[in-house]
């Protein structure tokens, strides 16, 4: 043992502690796959309620999806929106409680393609929301199929030769068709897949928070994200993937700020 | 005291939600119901309570809307007309699975598809039997005149709170369209309490609130179906409303709701001058049904003719009541057509006094 090391009980000690769990995340075990994207951006939301000290004014509306289970992981108030209604959910809640926090939180199938309406509809009123959305490419909790988003090329369940425009269609970019509606008051594009990411992702996700308190319209924050287990990759090699791949098409940084 | 009002039954329902103290009305533009939404437009329901009003994008929408604003602890209600409510299927069964309270009003047109913009009853099993996905049901009520249509508002609210589960005003294009004079309950304050079900943001001095239909352990999720089936089974109960019109003496029974009770009241009265002594029993709530109240007058008639504006749907239920002592039959007319006074008591000569 070298000098610099420290025992078990050493290490459990208040003053030695550098990180712990966030109060408004709830003691249950995810169900989340080792590396998925959703858990680091779970706690990102997590922190931000906690800091802002907004749990009692907080009401969250979970998707259809991998994240269907969200409600279970965050010690706040939340509904369980049909597939894709998410945005209809909290329109309806936040104007029933205007002095409220709401926000949604859907993954690329439930925003980008059932929801598409809801989803733009929503923003185009500008309801004073925050809309947190998920995109890793795929259909994760149905086991692997074609997104919306699935980029030209990809491999999913159901398109197991690679997306292809003829036959599938083109992978569509929500973000940027929302940006333009003049509803949104912020819109952002970020990834949560290394600690630089991370920091910069909590940072949007904090102001799309903190704006809603103005009531200039909806906040809009995309998180492209990985599936190992959907991509058929390990961790490392799924963001790896994902900055190779994805970010060239899905670019990162803020796409719609308040004029100063 | 307040006067009475000549009205269209679909702004009678308008009027009478604001004066509800209905929170929010979330709804979409469909013949031959658009005058609630136009009536509340107009209305300034925002000025007059504060209630929320909201065109939404579709119908899909309105009813998820409709589950956001029940699960946050709000008096919520929307409106259609058959194909809006056949879209809104998916919500109001998982707004049934979340045991939220709500108001459905479907102000029913002829089918299937696109069909017509003319009233029709033909929404009866959709209604009655589910609509939706799963073991749900909703308490249905049918009003026959305007003055209901005004009345089972609050009516509505009232059982959807204390049960917890959703209601539906099943009216159709005739009863919505047509005016009559409405006398309206004086205007009731928006609730300022919220259920300690809702979600209004957890706060230190209770658990959070989750609203959701979706339990993955099967032992537990039918933990919950049996809970909805005891829910629904004390709902038969004490629930069941229905109206009996001259059948004290009746050897010969309509059975009909909305608009055709009212078109056989007339056929009972023909049939009496001809010295045919017909009754009229008529459901109020389509669901709880009222078995028990046909089976007894089975016991006394000697046959009952169902009278309802579609394909015979209600005569099923009809049947099921009379455990097959009497017979029964069915008369109706489609696709937006009322039947007339006249062609009733010849179906009922027919296919019940001389069959």
């Amino acid at each position: 043992m070298s000098e610099n090391s420290i025992t078990t009980k050493e290490l459990i000690k208040e003053e030695n502690l550098v990180y712990r769990k966030t109060r408004l995340l709830t003691d249950d075990v995810m169900h989340y796959c080792p590396g998925c994207g959703h858990s680091t951006t779970h706690r990102l939301i997590a922190e931000i309620i906690e800091e802002m000290d907004i749990q009692s004014e907080t009401i969250g509306v979970a998707p259809v999806g991998c994240s269907v289970l969200m409600y279970n992981y965050m010690d706040v108030d939340m509904q369980e929106a049909a597939h894709g209604r998410a945005p209809a959910v909290a329109t309806a809640i936040k104007r029933l409680l205007p002095e409220k926090v709401v926000f949604t939180y859907q993954g690329d199938g439930d925003l980008a393609a059932i929801g598409t309406a809801e989803t733009i509809h929503a923003c185009n009123r500008g309801e004073n929301i925050t809309m947190i959305f998920i995109n890793n490419g795929i259909y994760g909790m149905t086991g692997g199929q074609m997104a919306p988003t699935t980029l030209v090329g990809m491999k999913s369940s159901t398109t197991p030769y690679g997306r292809e425009v003829p036959l599938m269609g083109n992978p569509i970019k929500m973000t940027d068709i929302v940006v333009n509606l003049p509803g949104t008051y912020f819109v952002s594009r970020q990834s949560v897949h290394t600690p630089g990411n991370v920091r910069k992702a909590k940072k949007a996700l904090r102001k799309a928070f903190e704006y809603q308190a103005l009531n200039k319209g909806t906040c809009f924050v995309e998180i492209v994200s990985n599936c190992p287990s959907g991509w058929k990759m390990t961790p490392v090699e799924s963001n790896k993937w994902m900055a190779d791949n994805m970010l060239p098409f899905y670019p990162l940084g803020d796409m719609k700020v308040p004029e100063k | 005291m307040e006067e009475f009002v000549l009205m269209k039954g679909n702004e009678a329902i308008a009027e009478a939600a604001i004066r509800a103290g209905t929170d929010g009305y979330f709804g979409y533009p469909i013949t031959p119901q658009s005058e609630v939404i136009e009536y509340l437009a107009a209305a300034k329901p925002h000025e007059r309570t504060g209630m929320v009003l909201l065109q939404a994008e579709s119908e899909v929408a309105a009813i998820n809307m409709l589950y956001g604003g029940a699960g946050a602890g709000k008096k919520v209600m929307t409106s259609s007309s058959s194909p809006g409510i056949s879209l809104m299927q998916e919500g109001i069964s998982y707004i049934a699975g979340s045991e939220l309270p709500c108001l459905l009003v479907n102000v029913v047109r002829g089918g299937p598809g696109l069909g017509t913009i003319q009233p029709s009853q033909s929404d009866y099993f959709q209604s009655t039997k589910g609509g939706g996905h799963g073991d749900y049901n909703l308490i249905v009520l049918a009003p026959a005149s305007v003055q209901e249509m005004a009345d089972f508002v609050s009516l509505g609210y009232d059982l959807a709170f204390k049960y917890r589960n959703p209601v539906m005003i099943l009216s159709d294009g005739a009863i919505g369209q047509m005016m009559e004079k409405v006398k309206f309950k004086p205007q009731q304050p928006r609730s300022k309490k919220s259920p300690d079900w809702a979600t209004t943001g957890k706060t230190p001095d209770r658990e959070r609130n989750i609203i959701t239909s979706l339990d993955l352990d099967p032992a537990r999720q039918e933990r919950f179906n049996n809970k909805l089936q005891a829910k629904y089974k004390e709902i038969c109960k004490k629930e069941v409303r229905y109206e009996k019109i001259q059948c004290d003496d009746a050897e010969y029974l309509f059975v009909a709701y909305g608009t055709s009770s009212r078109i056989c009241q007339k056929s009972m009265q023909m049939a009496r001058e001809e010295g045919i002594k017909v009754g009229l029993f008529r459901p109020i709530t389509l669901w709880p049904f009222p078995y028990n109240e046909i089976l007894e007058m089975a016991g006394q008639v000697k046959g009952m003719l169902s009278v309802e504006m579609s394909a015979g749907q209600m005569v099923e239920d009809v049947k099921l009541a009379v455990e097959a002592k009497v017979k029964v039959d069915h008369y109706g007319r489609m696709g937006g057509i009322i039947a007339s006074p006249e062609e009733i008591v010849e179906a009922l000569k027919q296919k019940i006094i001389g069959g």
